[in-house]
């Protein structure tokens, strides 16, 4: 006992205990992550990752045109995110493979708005980091002037979902029985499209575009691979996501003694991590025969009805 | 902009256009826009990381993309393939983020590969440029039937004795040396962009595919010489150019679509 209460002491350096920035990180970065995940695990059962990370990028011309502009990033990150989503639904499609390609039309559009106003960025206020910043984030840079609008945006995603619970769950499920209902279809995509903009800029702006994708579809993928109910689903995610971000950020902080002088990012940590997670879970009983997704879609089903 | 040192420039972007001409064609008709996004973007970290060992930054981008390549098959086993497929995104951009903060006299070149540069190319480049290009449209001219079959139906292709899974490795490999030809001209973050926007244009023109396919080639040539043109004399990136025009396309390529369709209807009316 004594043995493994040296071992965690000297894991968990007191100088990560005492950081202003670890705590921002801390926060920040454990709300952005339990918000996407709660978001990412509809995202995924709606077939809808790449409307997720498309999302994310194209936030990004948001975040340099705010760098140009000058107003504030998180204003940016959410006007970009949430006029993606509006075009994504406004081009009105059935067919999946159709859906994916303007989808990818619409990233395309965003990602060349991007370059240009990160061209403009670079050339007007020499700011040559911009596009690592934007690509990567940094966590342990994140200004504390950024936490309460932050997690307010967040707490407004979770709201959002909260309302929109069981409409969003069944619209996901089944659309036909969905729309025999009485629920609008429509509405319940172009909702949480707008709750997954809102998460995506918050991720965007506190961890960078790739982790905000990671975020949130790994832990919405374990834990759909685990779990046999969405309620479940959902907790587990936001369980995974939160604790594997904390431990990105404790393992990047201890990086900084593995290799003397500059420490390793978090991103790489908790990206690691949920990859692993992800390929283990596919070892999870009762996996291997494959028919986990189908459950958990009839589960949903039967107690959308009751 | 017809200066000697914009030759090689010219040359390679024509290499860059027929390839990704091609290979949009089937990123379009199989619905693979995910994977079309997510090789070159997992791939760029690649370039930087094979010029921090010291070797051919198009070695570096070839491999990052195979490896791309093999994990999303791989996870794609028992998954939903756009799970897979951002997955296999991220980790490749995590272990990037880790080289790219390794040393950060990569910020600038980190841009150009995002967005694009034309300027630079030397006469290796080329040679090698086109070798590798060239070998990719000799797969779509050889895998033309197949790759076709699997996009339209996958029992068809079963019936063929061609298991699916192989195919769909087999175009993604294609992909992924398309990606790796054209990230350095066009850059990471549109590559993608030059595949889907003129080969959109072409099918609505055409439902032929041998057709479309040349269609698409040459709104793909077209894009990026007038991309190029555009940058030399505004002097924004080429990326922004290469993505609007794909924009533009595939708007055209809708607007074709339902003309052809309502002309159609009244044809059935009359």
């Amino acid at each position: 006992m004594t043995i493994m209460r040296i071992r965690f002491a000297s894991l968990i350096d007191p100088a990560f205990v005492a950081s202003a920035p670890v705590h921002t990180a801390i926060v920040v970065g454990g709300g952005a992550a339990l918000v996407s995940a709660v978001i990412g695990v509809f995202t995924v059962m709606r077939g809808q990752s790449f409307a997720g990370h498309a999302l994310a990028d194209v936030s990004s011309a948001g975040g340099a045109a705010s760098l140009l502009l000058g107003i504030s990033p998180l204003a940016g990150f959410l006007v970009m995110a949430a006029l993606a989503g509006v075009g994504m639904e406004l081009v009105q499609i059935r067919r999946a493979r159709e859906r994916d390609l303007v989808t990818g039309v619409v990233l395309g559009a965003g990602l060349s708005v991007a370059a240009l106003f990160l061209y403009l960025d670079v050339t007007s206020h020499s700011t040559t980091g911009a596009a690592i910043t934007v690509m990567f984030g940094s966590m342990f840079a994140i200004p504390a002037s950024i936490v309460a609008p932050a997690l307010a945006v967040g707490a407004g995603s979770l709201l959002l979902v909260a309302l929109l619970y069981r409409p969003l769950l069944l619209s996901c499920v089944d659309p036909e029985l969905a729309a025999v209902q009485g629920v609008g279809v429509r509405v319940a995509g172009l909702l949480h499209l707008m709750a997954l903009a809102l998460a995506v800029s918050l991720c965007a702006i506190t961890v960078g575009a790739i982790l905000s994708t990671a975020l949130l579809i790994g832990p919405a993928a374990i834990a759909l691979r685990v779990a046999k109910r969405p309620g479940s689903a959902i907790l587990l995610a936001a369980l995974i996501g939160v604790l594997v971000t904390w431990a990105g950020i404790l393992l990047a902080w201890d990086s900084y003694d593995w290799t003397p002088g500059h420490g390793w990012p978090v991103s790489f940590f908790v990206v690691t991590l949920i990859f692993m997670l992800y390929v283990a879970a596919g070892w999870w009983p009762g996996n291997l025969s494959g028919a986990r997704g189908t459950r958990i879609e009839t589960d949903a089903r039967r107690r959308s009805e009751g | 902009m017809f200066a000697s040192f914009m030759i090689n420039t010219w040359l390679v972007a024509t290499v860059v256009a027929v390839v990704a001409g091609c290979v949009g064609f089937f990123v379009v008709a199989r619905g693979a826009s995910f994977a079309a996004h997510a090789l070159p973007l997992g791939a760029f970290p690649g370039a930087a990381a094979a010029s921090l060992f010291g070797v051919d930054p198009l070695l570096g981008l070839i491999v990052a993309a195979c490896a791309g390549v093999v994990g999303i098959v791989w996870l794609g086993r028992r998954e939903r393939h756009e799970v897979a497929t951002a997955l296999c995104l991220v980790m490749l951009l995590g272990v990037g983020a880790l080289f790219l903060s390794m040393t950060s006299q990569y910020s600038q070149s980190v841009y150009a590969l995002l967005f694009g540069e034309v300027l630079g190319v030397s006469d290796r480049d080329l040679v090698s440029i086109s070798a590798v290009g060239g070998a990719c449209v000799l797969l779509v001219v050889l895998l033309f039937r197949p790759l076709l079959l699997g996009s339209v139906s996958a029992e068809l292709l079963g019936a063929q004795r061609l298991a699916g899974r192989h195919m769909e490795l087999v175009f993604l490999a294609i992909l992924a040396l398309a990606t790796a030809v054209s990230l350095p001209v066009v850059g990471a973050l549109l590559v993608f962009s030059l595949m889907v926007g003129p080969a959109c244009a072409a099918r609505s023109l055409s439902s032929r595919p041998g057709c479309a396919v040349l269609l698409s080639v040459g709104f793909a040539l077209v894009t990026v010489w007038a991309a190029i043109a555009l940058s030399w004399e505004s002097d924004w990136p080429v990326g922004f150019f290469v993505g609007a025009l794909g924009v533009i396309l595939y708007g055209l390529g809708r607007f074709g679509t339902r003309v052809r369709i309502l002309s159609s209807l009244d044809d059935s009316t009359c």
